[in-house]
């Protein structure tokens, strides 16, 4: 099989809603390089004015953490409530800190 | 199953019931995995031929207006279409095994789209019951198991709705009109309504996977519950239409608090999925043909991607 009849590489699609905010996922798409992925992008993911800027990413180049790591990854935040503002009890007299 | 693989079930059994969300790369048993394939990528296919009846009217719309807004709703069937595909994809399959699937026949699609759409009144029929019944069988999808299919149809719902609205204005322009479009509307709905009810699928006595995609959380509602409810909801809409759903045992049971209606001609159904329906033949056919035809688009854009990316290559080669 020649290269040319491969599928078209797989791209993830990040799309920032409004200005302003940051880019989020908004699904992928299939296309043959990264100048018709974000013109496909555009037609499957922003019919409604949902995006103001597109980013495209060829799926293989992400690199994600393992969910079997999910554990060792994450866990040794859960002890540390001390980082959250709501593990000091203050005086009610400094209520808006 | 080894012990291994019997405490992972557990937890994910465990992890489902506590309406968790699986993710791609979670561990998930085959069967799950293989009933999600199956189902999302018949959604996917539903969504692409569903285009066929409606794109038969695109040239036909009697307004300007009525053909943006055709050519709108036939474009988010295509859009749809693509965020299943994607989301099946991420369980493991290619797309070109799916497309490869439908178009041998293998794969099926809501047997719905084998009807014909023969005059315009069907375009508010279809809008107005076809994805009426669908919606119903969607809206639930959105709190599925499977996060990339959830999310799939949170965006799928969202656009959805405008689609049964205006399948539901042509019908009340018609249902208002002259009596000749009083009739076709009428028409349009005594061909649409029975297999509109087939989409929820057989009854519950004869749906065997149903117990266990309810345990998974993919299904959420039984298919005899989403009839009834789609028939009580759509029984005053078409009284407001001035228009007759075609059963004659169609009739309000007070003291179930729903409508009775009539038995469904299941052998009809079943003679439709089998291929035998009025547009099985065309539908496929005109899909391998697109697909074919489009050979050497998606070729030629190979072709081109691989040469800039040959010249970007020499480029940094050369200034290095």
């Amino acid at each position: 099989m020649s290269s040319t009849q491969h599928e078209w590489p797989l791209w993830e699609v990040f799309i920032r809603s409004r200005q302003g905010l940051g880019h989020k996922h908004a699904g992928s798409l299939h296309a043959a390089d990264a100048e018709m992925a974000i013109q496909n992008a555009r037609d499957v993911y922003t019919r409604r004015q949902e995006g103001v800027s597109i980013w495209v990413v060829p799926a293989d180049a992400i690199a994600a953490s393992s969910p079997d790591d999910k554990e060792v990854m994450f866990d040794p935040a859960n002890d540390k409530v001390y980082r959250h503002p709501t593990f000091y009890k203050l005086p009610d007299e400094v209520n808006n800190m | 199953m080894s012990p291994v693989e019997m405490n992972l079930e557990a937890r994910f059994d465990a992890y489902v019931a506590e309406e968790k969300k699986i993710e791609p790369k979670d561990w998930m048993p085959d069967a799950y995995r293989k009933t999600l394939i199956r189902q999302i990528s018949q959604h996917a296919h539903s969504e692409i031929v569903g285009m066929l009846p409606e794109g038969n009217w695109i040239s036909r719309a009697p307004s300007l207006k009525r053909k943006a807004i055709l050519l709108a709703k036939v474009q988010d069937e295509a859009g749809h279409g693509l965020y299943l595909y994607s989301a099946a994809e991420t369980l493991g399959v290619t797309r070109e095994q799916m497309l490869d699937d439908l178009h041998t026949g293998k794969a099926k699609y809501s047997s719905i789209f084998n009807y014909p759409t023969l005059t315009w009144a069907d375009m508010g029929a279809v809008g107005w019951l076809v994805d009426g019944a669908a919606i119903m069988n969607q809206v639930p999808l959105c709190k599925c198991s499977y996060g990339p299919y959830a999310r799939a149809m949170v965006r799928v719902c969202k656009e959805e709705s405008f689609h049964q609205r205006q399948g539901f204005q042509v019908m009340l322009n018609l249902a208002q009109g002259t009596p000749e479009q009083k009739a076709m509307a009428q028409d349009a709905l005594n061909r649409w309504w029975w297999p509109s009810l087939m989409m929820f699928g057989p009854n519950d006595s004869d749906s065997p996977h149903s117990a266990q995609s309810m345990k998974w959380n993919i299904k959420r509602f039984s298919n005899d519950e989403l009839r009834q409810r789609f028939v009580d909801m759509t029984v005053p809409q078409a009284e407001l239409l001035g228009l007759t759903i075609p059963d004659s045992d169609l009739r309000w049971n007070e003291e179930r608090g729903h409508y009775d209606f009539g038995e469904i001609q299941w052998e009809e159904f079943y003679n439709v999925i089998k291929g035998n329906g009025p547009c099985n033949k065309e539908r496929l056919a005109a899909r391998v043909k697109a697909h074919e035809d489009g050979a050497w688009v998606r070729e030629a854009a190979n072709a081109y991607a691989q040469k800039q990316q040959a010249k970007k290559t020499n480029a940094t080669t050369h200034a290095a």
